[in-house]
Parts: C-alpha cells; structure tokens; sequence
C-alpha cells in the first residue's frame, strides 16, 4: 500500500533517534561502569567489576537506595490517595465544573519544577509561613526545625509535583468506565458504595497501575527535590549519583549505580505493563 | 388532557394493579419528554411501550427503574410510593439496550450480583445462578468471559442476570433491537413463553410495531411524550383511536371523507356509515379490501363498497400481494389480496362498510 521511499522516510529518523540519543550514551555509560579511575583523576580502560561490587560493600548506597524506595512508595500512596478521589469526582460527580476543575489539575504541570520546588522552600522554612503560622497562633514558640530539610519534606514536595501525573492515568480510565454498568449495578440492587468497590475499582484498575508508576518511577529518579527541601537526611540515590558525576568525579562508579537503577525500573515498567494488561478488559 | 390518559384513574390504583404512573412529567433542558403520562399495569401482564424514537419510552422506563428523576406526578408500586425510592432499592430490574454486562466478571458471577448485592444467602446463590442460567438455555457458559460470547448470548446472559433476582416488574429497553432478524424472532418466541413462565410484569419498550403485537397483553402508544392509545394489540389494530395510531401500527388507507345522510364519501369512494354528519377521518386497513368478482353489480349496496381504479402497481408478497389502486385524480389506495397473479389495467374492489374505521385526527381533540 506504502510505497518503499515512504516507509523507510517515518522509519529512519526514528531509528536514528533511538540510536543516538538512547543506545549510543547507554552503551557508552555501561562500557564506564567497568572501567576505574586512577589516583591522577583519569579514566582507566581496565575492565572490571569492581564499582559493582563497591555497590554491594558499602552500606551508604544501600542505606540511600533503601531510603530511596521508601520515599517513592511514600509518594505513591499519598498520590493515589490525593489524586484517586480528585479524578472520581472529576469524573462521575463534577457535573459542569469538570472543565474548570479538569485545567486547575493540569496548570501547576505548567509552572516550573524549581518554582514550585522553591515555594515549598517558603512555606517550610524556618521563616516560613508554616512557621510563622504556627507561631502566630501560639502553637509553637519557636520556628519548628524538622518542616524543611527532611525527608518529610522531600515527600511532601514530590507529592505536591506528581500527583497530577498520577491524577491523569486514573482519570481517563474513569472515564471509559461505561456509565450504565454504574445503572446495572444499582439496577441489580448494588448501593452507590458498594457500586464503587465491586465495578467502578476493578475497571479503573489499569489507570491506579499506570499512575503508580509514574509517581515511584519518577520520585526514585529525582534529584532535585531532595536537592533543594531534603538536607542531609533527606539524600536520594539520584543525589549521589549527580555527585560521582560531578564533584566526586568517578564516572564509572556513579555508571555502576544508574545502571543498577535502570535495571530496577525496567523490571518495574515490564512487571507493571503485564499487570495492566492482565487487568484491561476490551 | 390526552384520549388515553383522561381514562386511566388518577385518585385510586385498582387492587389489581401492580404499578400505577400517575401524571407523569420529565424534563431535559426544559424541553418536555414526557407531558402527563397516566398508566396502570397490571401483575403478570405482558406491556409494551411504543414509539418512535424522540417518543420518551426510554425516559419513562427509566423512570421506573429511578436512574431518572420526575418533574412532576407519581410512580406507585403495589401501594407504596416507588419514585421516592433509590434505584437500588427498588424491586424492578431492567435488560439494558446495549446489554451492560460486566466485563470484567464472569458469567455466573455477572448472574449472581444482585444476588449478592442483597446479601442473599451464600449457599442459596449457585442454585439459584444455575437454574436462571437454564431458564435462558446458556448454561454451558457459566465460567465463560462476557468477551468470549456473542451478542444474543449477552442478551440471555443480561435477561438471566435480571431475572434471577425475581423482580416485582422486568423492564426490557428495545433488547432485541440488536440481533439479526432470525435469531429477533426466535427471541421474540422465547421471551413470551419465558414471561408467562415466571408470571412477572414485563414492560417492554420498542419501535417495532410488530414486535409490539407479537408480544404484548396491552400496547400503550407514545406520540411526543403522550399517550397516544392504551389497548390490546387486536384492539389497537382494529379499533385505532386516531389517524396516528393507525398508521404507525399497520399499514392502512387514511379517508378524509365527508357524512351526508348515512353516507361517507371520499373521491370516488363511498360507503354507508352511521358517524354524524360533517368531515371525518376513516382508516380502512390494505387487507379489508378485496377483488369483487366480476359477475355482481357495481353500485354499493348494503353493508358492502364496491369502487373501481387502475392498477398502479403491484408488489408481490408472497401469499399476499400489495396493490396500489389509482381511483381517479391520483386518489390513491392500497389493499393487500391473496396473490391474483399478474393485474393490469381497471379492477373493481370491495370492502365491508364496518371495516372502515372512524379516527381522531390527533389525541388533543
């Protein structure tokens, strides 16, 4: 039907994409993950597996992956707690406020990453209008210290910028719940509850599935957050790795540990699309 | 105040009526749907609902089955007010036009949710799957996904589903619409003997004119939100209340005629009727006309018209034909014989002055 000039012009820039902007820098970042770095602070071409076995020797990696993975499934839970009713209402109950209400979700997505990073700063901070608040109304008398450079506020902050992208998954599965299942149900004498838990949950299965991974994926990838709100304790895996390629200057052993990472997220994407599959019903 | 509804009694539900709609009204947007509906529908009884589309057939049922609010009048059920009721608590089930059976259970389970919705004992719930499941004849589907089954199985799947919770009223929206003609008729077939089966009020919503007298113990004809004519299907078919009526069930001649002196005349058509003098609208269906045989004279004489008129066309049907007869001055007429084989040119009919049917021009007046 296509002719052969016009099947391989869509093909090939894509191809070449992939190639040079995705194969191309991982195969070199995984050839670095078995080289070493001489006490001159060069790179050293001598295969092998020594950043690997680094990983698995010293506890700090380990300790901040740990932390890592709990502050992502923090997120993920309270982005599915936030964002789970916020779509129902959306979709079943918002009636003509949909719209409006729909844009509201969407519009912080617009505003920069650091400006929103940063008004956290704001409030938590120990001039912050938390603080201040809280001061004002005589609950504390002293700015309370914990708010900012914590993990509490690395969770917080990366809630507040995921739960949008979690929101939107559960959202268009919502929608194409057929509405007059909804009637069957109370039809067949299912109560507007009980409705929720046994067709409106399990249709809308594949959406929590989808906005799960967003929220852990892109909070266990984030640095920036704990970067800015998190402090000493509230270090990310990703926060050592921007460091080994930076300030530390060992390349291959922060190689060692994006890819240890790449992998967990992969395994993670694959198990999670089977599971959506599994739960999708044509 | 419609024909239909000024009959039905608004202050007190006879005993033997189970549901009882009374002054029914439903907006959408403002733009009326249903204006004044008044029915009463017995136990056990088998109702269709009929209309075009655009009629407020499928408001009104849903309405019965509360996935509506009223704008105004009463639904009752058995003595107890029914549209103050949420849907779930009402003793009315519904077949749903586009079947909604839920994908992501099986069959068995998709038949036992209502069981299990109104926490009816664990070990009375496979029983009772089982034998709803055998009533429509799909019981070697039971562990199947909806996905894997075709359209008239949904259907019996939908129809079991209902069932089983031995509803008050059944209420079916146009739910054979979607099968082919063949497996509609069969259906058709099933659905009468299954309702006589279990006893329970069915009210059944359709466009389909024959559908409707296949099935039903009472049509009730909706024109643009009213009721056109509440009656049995012979009824309906033989005595039409208005020019409307008859036309959309049945095929049927409308005679604009004229009453003098025990006359009507139409054209070149005239028979003995005992309607008032002045205008009036007669229906007289295709097949109350005949061939007139040859050999008896042409004036009308008794009970029996007799007219003359060119063969326009003829369709063959079987063991009826229908034919178009131009009386004169493009005067049309159709009637439906037993095949004559080929006719051309003039003919001369005749028909039973009785079989012409006096109606109103429209249900207002």
């Amino acid at each position: 039907m296509y002719s052969r000039a016009y099947k391989s012009a869509v093909t090939i820039p894509p191809l070449l994409w992939v190639t040079f902007f995705l194969t191309a820098p991982y195969a070199i970042l995984f050839c670095y993950s078995f080289w070493s770095v001489s006490p001159l602070q060069t790179i050293v071409h001598n295969w092998n597996l020594q950043n690997y076995a680094q990983l698995f020797r010293n506890p700090l990696y380990l300790t901040v992956l740990l932390r890592s993975i709990r502050i992502a499934g923090a997120v993920t839970l309270l982005a599915l707690l936030l964002g789970y009713p916020l779509a129902y209402y959306l979709s079943f109950h918002a009636a003509k406020r949909k719209d409006l209400l729909y844009q509201l979700v969407i519009i912080p997505l617009w505003a920069s990453y650091l400006v929103r990073g940063y008004a956290w700063k704001t409030i938590l901070g120990s001039d912050g209008v938390l603080n201040g608040f809280l001061q004002y109304l005589h609950i504390t008398h002293r700015p309370v210290e914990f708010f900012l450079y914590s993990p509490f506020a690395v969770i917080l902050t990366l809630t507040h910028i995921y739960t949008p992208f979690t929101f939107l998954p559960i959202y268009a599965s919502l929608e194409h719940v057929p509405r007059n299942l909804v009637e069957a149900s109370h039809d067949l004498g299912a109560s507007p509850f009980s409705t929720f838990l046994r067709v409106i949950l399990p249709l809308s299965l594949p959406g929590i599935l989808a906005g799960a991974t967003f929220a852990f994926v892109l909070t266990l990838g984030d640095f920036l957050a704990p970067l800015l709100v998190g402090g000493p304790s509230g270090v990310m895996i990703s926060n050592i790795v921007v460091s080994l390629f930076g300030a530390a200057y060992n390349w291959p052993l922060g190689a060692a540990i994006s890819f240890c990472m790449l992998l967990l997220v992969v395994t993670l994407l694959l198990a999670t699309e089977r599971l959506e599959k599994r739960f999708t019903i044509s | 105040m419609s024909a239909a509804s000024s009959s039905a009694s608004d202050k007190r539900a006879p005993s033997e009526a189970l549901l009882s709609i009374r002054k029914v009204e439903k907006q959408f947007a403002k733009r009326p749907v249903l204006r004044g509906i008044s029915l009463e529908v017995a136990s056990g009884e088998f109702l269709t609902i009929l209309g075009e589309s655009g009629s407020g057939k499928t408001t009104l049922l849903r309405l019965i089955a509360g996935f509506e609010q009223l704008d105004g009048g009463e639904i009752w059920m058995g003595g107890e007010r029914l549209d103050k009721i949420p849907a779930y608590r009402r003793q009315v089930n519904t077949v749903f036009q586009s079947y909604a059976i839920f994908p992501h259970l099986s069959v068995f389970d998709n038949v036992a949710y209502g069981l299990r919705a109104k926490l009816v004992p664990r070990d009375e719930i496979p029983a009772r799957v089982r034998q709803a499941l055998a009533m429509v004849k799909i019981s070697e589907f039971e562990r199947s996904a909806p996905s894997r089954l075709s359209g008239g199985q949904q259907q019996r799947v939908a129809l079991a589903r209902a069932l089983v919770n031995r509803p008050r009223v059944l209420l079916l929206d146009e739910p054979l619409s979607a099968l082919d003609a063949n497996l509609r008729r069969q259906m058709q077939i099933e659905l009468k003997s299954l309702q006589r089966e279990v006893g329970i009020t069915f009210i059944f919503v359709t466009h389909d004119q024959e559908e409707a007298m296949a099935l039903s113990d009472r049509i009730a004809l909706l024109r643009a939100g009213r009721l056109e004519q509440v009656a049995e299907p012979r009824e309906i078919y033989g005595c039409p209340k208005t020019a409307y009526a008859a036309q959309f069930i049945g095929q049927t001649n409308l005679l604009r005629a004229e009453v003098r002196e025990g006359t009507a005349t139409t054209g070149p058509i005239a028979w003995p009727s005992s309607e008032p003098p002045g205008p009036a609208t007669f229906s007289l269906r295709p097949e109350s006309i005949r061939l007139a045989l040859s050999a008896q004279p042409a004036a009308s004489s008794g009970a029996t018209a007799q007219f003359q008129g060119q063969i326009k066309n003829q369709t063959f049907g079987g063991a009826m034909d229908l034919l178009e007869i131009d009386c004169g001055n493009s005067y049309l007429i159709r009637a439906r014989v037993p095949s004559p084989g080929s006719l051309t040119g003039r003919q001369k009919f005749e028909f039973n002055a009785s079989d012409a049917v006096r109606v109103l021009e429209s249900s207002d007046t």
